[in-house]
């Protein structure tokens, strides 16, 4: 079947079409040129909705919906934004919508948005209205979990992930401040960091205070949680409370820092990650500008290097957190965005690559779409 | 009544004027007339606690704007600007 992929990039969103074999893709777009899209994400629940977290350059932060699978747009009549402060207080305004989940499929036209500065937002309405998740924003320990430690994009709430068995229960990550775990709709919320390292904070057996890239729950064994780490690549399986790292098994000279990190959407041991440069400096590119995917088939335990197709040297590009992503196809496809704006696919689950899109703006999502 | 200019990345909120009309006494005052006859354009300018964002500036006249409590003088305009940022 045909295949949408959604490219939020720095300057707008474009949408790329397959065939029904993968085989050509049309890349259409850009719409809203000059709009920096940070997440473009479809509701599974009713695949006509998409959800968009934009803002540009000169105006704040806002989120856009489509009913008709991305034709127009209407932007939220209430955008996400903290309350107001009151005296004594530290003002908080979001900076940027950064992140977008669809909620239960109970909980129709629910959504979650994170932000930076981190904030947790919820719509109940399909992204028209949002209002503050007051559980996190003002949990008596978010001024020390969300302490203001920013990334170069800010201080970034992320992987808002809904248990599909229980709408109750949710996971959230801070970069920098850890992943944190909900099982009250969000009106309490506890620290989920054991067995992760956090070799930069003065503490690194730390509850709280790691800088999670990107946690994803595997939708069919909702036990199973993985994490790319800044430092490195963990598995969780629930109920334990303890992280295993699975990338001391990776390759020494390559080791497992990186950004994304996907499962496979019908067997859980299956999972990639794209390794990147995280020595002195953290370049955050290719290691030796020789890109490469790296696959797991039993959840970590052993690696297998995917390079077919890439680039063999002087490619020094870097794939963000949201910008790798599978599609649904018997034979899995896997897809991921680069800042240097070309799009990568395989119709055979890492096995052989090939650019599908180039020169697009710097890309910070790529999510499938049915 | 203000004339109020208006910058090109908040035209989308004004079906493209560069000029329109608002009322009000104070800076705060416009933008909440601002807001009624094109929603969603305010929080694109001031944040939720009420601070102009990094990159507008508000100038009545020549004058730019300190607070949204800064007084509106008969006849006065309003500049709505969009500082350089990003490449």
């Amino acid at each position: 079947m045909a295949n949408t992929l959604w490219i939020g990039t720095r300057k707008g969103v474009f949408r790329l079409r397959s065939d029904a074999r993968r085989r050509s893709w049309k890349l259409s777009g850009p719409q809203f040129l000059g709009h920096i899209i940070h997440h473009v994400v479809e509701d599974p629940r009713e695949p006509r909705r998409l959800a968009m977290a934009s803002k540009t350059g000169h105006l704040g932060p806002t989120v856009y919906t489509s009913s008709d699978r991305g034709r127009s747009w209407q932007e939220a009549a209430t955008p996400p934004a903290f309350r107001k402060s009151v005296a004594g207080e530290k003002p908080r305004a979001v900076e940027r919508v950064f992140w977008l989940t669809p909620g239960h499929v109970s909980e129709p036209g629910t959504w979650y948005a994170g932000t930076a500065p981190a904030g947790l937002f919820r719509s109940e309405d399909h992204g028209a209205n949002w209002e503050p998740v007051a559980g996190f924003n003002d949990h008596p320990m978010n001024a020390k979990w969300a302490a203001g430690l920013r990334t170069p994009d800010g201080e970034l709430l992320h992987s808002v992930r809904v248990d599909p068995r229980d709408a109750r229960h949710l996971y959230l990550a801070i970069s920098i401040g850890g992943v944190f775990e909900s099982i009250d709709r969000g009106a309490d919320w506890t620290p989920l960091n054991e067995g992760v390292a956090a070799d930069f904070l003065p503490d690194p057996s730390a509850e709280y205070g790691h800088d999670p890239h990107c946690v994803i729950q595997h939708q069919q064994q909702p036990d199973r949680l993985y994490q790319q780490n800044h430092c490195g690549s963990y598995r969780l399986d629930r109920p334990s409370r303890r992280w295993v790292r699975i990338g001391e098994r990776m390759p020494k000279r390559i080791g497992d820092i990186g950004f994304p990190i996907v499962a496979h959407p019908r067997d859980a041991d299956k999972v990639w990650v794209l390794p990147m440069d995280g020595s002195t400096v953290w370049p955050r590119t290719a290691l030796d500008g020789k890109p490469a995917v790296y696959c797991s088939s039993n959840a970590g335990q052993s690696w297998r290097r995917l390079d077919r197709g890439l680039p063999r040297a002087q490619a020094w590009f870097t794939v963000l957190r949201q910008a790798m992503c599978a599609d649904a196809e018997p034979r899995l496809g896997l897809y991921f965005g680069t800042t240097q704006g070309e799009v990568w696919a395989s119709a055979n689950e890492g096995e052989t690559w090939r650019c599908i899109a180039r020169h697009v703006p710097e890309i910070y999502s790529l999510t499938h779409a049915s | 009544m203000h004339n109020v200019r208006v910058a090109s990345p908040l035209r989308s909120y004004t079906a493209g004027a560069a000029q329109v009309s608002a009322r009000g006494v104070t800076v705060g005052a416009i933008l909440d007339d601002l807001e009624r006859s094109h929603p969603g354009m305010r929080f694109r300018m001031i944040d939720e606690q009420d601070r102009i964002r990094p990159h507008i500036r508000i100038f009545i006249n020549q004058r730019e704007v300190a607070s949204l409590d800064d007084a509106l003088a008969p006849r006065d305009e309003v500049h709505l600007i969009c500082a350089l940022s990003g490449g």
